[in-house]
């Protein structure tokens, strides 16, 4: 039987996606539901002096108003921060308290004070708009630049400072740097994004009287996770008595990792007021409210001789975690960034120093890369510069300070298992004709555009899991994933994964995997996610860590499943354990060749008892069913890596910035589904694009966010894109058995510092932030031409 | 169309609209407050729940169903203002349990993720291939400006209108 995996198979799940039978939160409905609408802050930050309910709880059809006071009378908690960061100097982080409904102080334009609820949405509208806030508006910490001078928006957290970490050596950065020919230096704004999710955030809470279970339906991409956190911190239900269901989910790439303030109060409420609940965010909501990306500051400097060796880099960077440490807030701008921070080169010496600020803005979290889009900007474009300083080739200098020995110890943290550099960019040259850029340069230039070519090499650290190594750097849990298959007595198979799909096909590549292990049709396999009363326990789906983590657990229950099988099947087949093989399926007696099926195996595993014919195959020690589970825990991170190369057209007149080719070759270890793969690459780089030339998430100055919708914040369209060129180089995972690494992430790592670099050489080197807009562009190209007016 | 004034309505007074329509080859007729969306009557009243909502601005095209054949922003129009046409949606595409060539090609060139922008895009993309038989990719690129997926990267998509263009 030919394996599957690495087959280009068609995906199982799109049959119902494609005639409009996903069921997505929103779709559901609970008969006798309640409409739930929120009251949010108008302003940044503000003291709550009162809330008044009167008016609205006589507003017609209205069923109940909740406020802060109610939900800290009942000891319901708040939202919570995962990751535990030291600072510098060895002192706790400091997170201040996140009611799930604002009592005494708003901090951020959205954050919700009270709920409504009622028979229709339009009443519960009206109905929210009767609660009277008597708000005393303070001044508001916007700008995270001036976050450390301003007043404190917290109690207990001097200057907004959550910590000031570092990673690395101080001293031996500045040894090297004292040795160094050259210092390259670059200051960034790494811009605010919105995730945007197409589906916005919604819940549906059912409260059964009799069992006294809550069930959640929810859009998370952590549906077991969300439980723990609910029961645990939040106090909403002991785990037994809430089921959380997170169904068709319309994309998260990270947003929908949190446990959110609206689900903890939903459900809570429907206890509370013994009706069904349903909660649908409309778009500025998801604006305003869920967790954001990105935003840095950052100083970086690399040291390096006049022929391009690296010596040593370190970077200052200030992360805005928002009004609120969620649950990767804190560790995206720290171990998710700073050991990336020195991108795939030998650089002898780093450090990687940030200060993590509040502000009154929406919650900063993991958006697609996490920390390492971040990092790869700060390398990239240091390396970049350092290339045009030096006079050297782009692709060159990157080439002279790769490793070329693996496994490679990173300087920071990581050791890298396996990967081939050289052959990566070797690779893209080659599919970008990067020697011939300057006869294409000319070509543009006789049309009156400039244009401009850029690289980027990334690695980045995903398939986050190893429980032992991110306990030891603050994580609150163990990031195992766990997998059971349920091979049925009449042979379909279930599988059930703790790992959740909001876009990343585990419908097809986990039945795929399970179906090479088990020698059966995939067509018989069905997997089944996002349902805490149907799987075991899962961490869920982000850091690019599916397949690595959740897909080994996979492997490792099916191959349980053929350990005992072949006892069965050696008992049926009258002969000895070691005198049974398995293949495509079959169970073989190797010297009679007298087979026995998977599917007859697992028949005769439901029926351990005697009858006619049929004698017990059951061996002793063993137990009747055939239901095995595994929990993996993987030794180390994944790390793929990659080079991209970006040419761009720029019009002066207008500054308008083309994307002409995308070239991207991603080394992503052994590939289940290229067809997939390839998927994901295409919307990493999307959104890479989107970041380095339209998105941008603007606050004015008093923390009122201007860019709440798609009239104002740019989403990228089909025509703001080429087609996109990708390539693949292949070296096998080694801390997997399927020799597999995360691919979700990469093309967002990669693909703003490519797009960057691109348009900085069109523009003669002249720096530029993110996003380069038309507007931005065409004022530098308007110096440009003065200064070269000059020149001449 | 008919108008009854102020009727009451789960407590409160709207005016209500009745509205009739073809939708998926049969007819519906529903009495409902008369500023009820296009999108709103089939979710709601039809539970044709696979046309999806995404902003709210019509801007990102998830809602996207054909009335009287053209494709049309539902979450923008009002169910009275389109009394007594023919409205298609994503669940009548198909034909006899076959999908439609455009779902078909889709599914060929894997032009879809986590599916929420997908009925609208594949109405809309449906609509491009009965206004133009073989557009170019940046034809197609900007015919699917109103469609905003933030999976893809759009390219599976442009893909899938082409296969879909060699098959309608």
């Amino acid at each position: 039987m030919a394996s599957l995996v690495g087959s280009r198979v068609e995906r199982k799940e799109d049959t119902r996606f494609l005639q409009g039978k996903g069921r997505y939160t929103a779709d559901i409905n609970i008969a006798n539901q309640t409409y739930a609408v929120f009251v949010r802050s108008p302003h940044a930050r503000a003291k709550i002096k009162s809330v008044d309910t009167s008016k609205a709880l006589k507003s017609s059809g209205v069923v109940g108003v909740l406020t802060g006071k109610e939900i800290a009378e009942d000891k319901i908690g708040g939202l919570i921060a995962g990751w535990a960061i030291r600072s510098e100097d060895g002192s706790e982080m400091k997170v201040p308290a996140n009611p799930p409904l604002a009592k005494d102080v708003a901090n951020f334009v959205g954050e919700p004070i009270a709920v409504v609820f009622a028979e229709t949405l339009d009443e519960a509208k009206e109905g929210a708009e009767k609660v009277k806030v008597d708000y005393k508006v303070l001044k508001a910490v916007v700008d995270p630049a001036d976050a450390m001078k301003s007043e404190a928006i917290h109690d207990g957290v001097d200057k907004n400072l959550c910590y000031d970490w570092l990673l690395g050596d101080r001293k031996a950065v500045d040894e090297a740097f004292s040795k160094a020919d050259k210092i390259i230096k670059v200051d960034l704004i790494n811009n605010r994004l919105v995730p945007n999710a197409m589906e916005p955030r919604a819940c549906v809470v059912d409260y059964n009287i009799a069992s006294e279970e809550i069930t959640l339906y929810t859009t998370s991409q952590n549906p077991h996770l969300s439980r723990l956190v609910m029961s645990a911190f939040g106090n909403v239900a002991p785990e037994n008595k809430l089921r959380v269901v997170a169904p068709d989910v319309g994309g998260g790439f990270g947003s929908k990792i949190n446990v959110y303030n609206e689900e903890i109060v939903c459900s809570w409420a429907s206890k509370k007021i013994e009706r069904p609940i349903k909660w649908v965010a409309e778009r500025t909501e998801s604006f305003l409210t869920d967790t954001h990306g990105r935003d840095h500051i950052t100083h970086a400097e690399l040291a390096v001789t006049n022929d391009g060796k690296f010596l040593g880099f370190k970077n200052e960077t200030i992360a805005n975690l928002g009004a609120y440490a969620r649950v990767f807030g804190t560790v995206t701008p720290t171990y998710l960034f700073g050991p990336c921070a020195t991108g795939v080169y030998i650089i002898p010496a780093a450090y990687s120093n940030v200060k993590a600020v509040y502000t009154n803005t929406a919650p900063v979290d993991a958006y697609r890369g996490a920390g390492r889009p971040e990092a790869t900007y700060t390398i990239e474009r240091l390396v970049e510069k350092a290339a045009m300083e030096l006079g050297m080739d782009k692709t060159e200098i990157r080439m002279k300070n790769f490793p070329t020995q693996f496994p490679f110890k990173q300087t920071l943290v990581h050791t890298v298992d396996s990967g081939d550099y050289v052959a990566g960019l070797e690779k893209a040259k080659q599919m970008a004709d990067y020697a011939g850029f300057e006869a294409r340069k000319k070509q543009s230039e006789a049309n009156g555009k400039l244009r401009g070519i850029g690289v980027s090499s990334y690695f980045e650290a995903c398939g986050i899991a190893p429980s032992a190594a991110v306990m030891s750097l603050g994580c609150g849990v163990g990031l195992w994933e766990s997998a059971e298959v349920r091979f049925n007595p009449t042979g379909q198979i279930s599988v059930f994964t703790g790992a959740h799909s909001h876009g990343q096909s585990h419908d097809t590549t986990f039945a795929q995997i399970a179906a090479d292990e088990l020698g059966v049709p995939m067509e018989n396999i069905d997997v089944v996610h996002g349902d805490t009363d149907k799987g075991t326990f899962g961490m869920g789906t982000y850091g690019s860590r599916s397949l690595t983590v959740g897909g080994i657990a996979i492997v490792n229950a099916c191959k349980k499943i053929v350990e005992k099988g072949k006892r069965v099947a050696a008992k049926m087949l009258e002969v000895n354990l070691d005198e049974v093989e398995f293949k495509n399926g079959e169970f073989v007696a190797i010297k009679s060749n007298k087979k026995k099926t998977i599917g007859e195996v697992a028949f005769a595993c439901y029926l351990p008892g005697q009858r006619d014919e049929m004698k017990s195959p059951i061996p002793e020690g063993d137990e009747p069913g055939l239901i095995e589970s595994s929990f993996f825990d993987p030794a180390n991170f994944s790390f793929p890596a990659g080079s991209h190369i970006c040419e761009v057209e720029i019009d002066p007149d207008t500054g308008n910035v083309k994307v002409e080719k995308y070239t991207a070759v991603d080394d992503f270890g052994r590939i289940v589904n290229p067809m997939i793969v390839e998927g994901q690459v295409h919307g990493g780089i999307a959104q890479g694009i989107g970041q380095a030339l339209h998105e941008n998430t603007q606050y004015d100055e008093t923390g009122q966010l201007m860019t709440a919708s798609y009239m104002d914040y740019t989403m990228p369209r089909a025509d703001n894109f080429p087609e996109f060129n990708l390539g693949f180089t292949c070296t096998h995972a080694t801390s997997n058995p399927l020799g597999v690494k995360g691919c979700g992430e990469a093309g967002a790592i990669a693909s703003p510092p490519t797009v960057m670099n691109a348009v900085i050489d069109a523009l003669g080197g002249q720096e530029i932030s993110m996003p380069a807009t038309a507007e931005k562009v065409w004022e530098a190209c308007k110096a440009m031409k003065k200064s070269n007016a000059k020149a001449a | 169309m008919t108008y009854d004034v102020l009727r009451i309505y789960s407590g409160r007074r709207y005016l209500m609209a009745k509205v009739t329509l073809e939708v998926n080859g049969k007819k519906v007729s529903k009495e409902v407050p008369d500023h009820t969306l296009l999108s709103v009557f089939l979710r709601d009243n039809l539970n044709l729940t696979g046309t999806h909502v995404g902003c709210d601005t019509s801007q990102c095209g998830a809602c996207v169903v054909h009335v009287n054949g053209k494709s049309i922003k539902s979450c923008s129009t009002l169910a009275a203002d389109v009394e007594g046409s023919k409205v298609t949606t994503i669940e009548g595409l198909a034909k006899d349990g076959k999908l439609h060539p455009m779902q078909a090609a889709f599914k060929k060139t894997h032009g879809l993720q986590c599916g929420y922008c997908t009925p609208g895009m594949v109405m809309s993309a449906v609509d491009l291939l009965q206004t133009k038989k073989n557009p170019s990719d940046q034809e197609i690129r900007e015919w699917l400006e109103g469609n905003i997926c933030r999976c893809t990267g759009y390219q599976n998509i442009v893909a899938a209108v082409k296969e879909a263009a060699t098959k309608m």
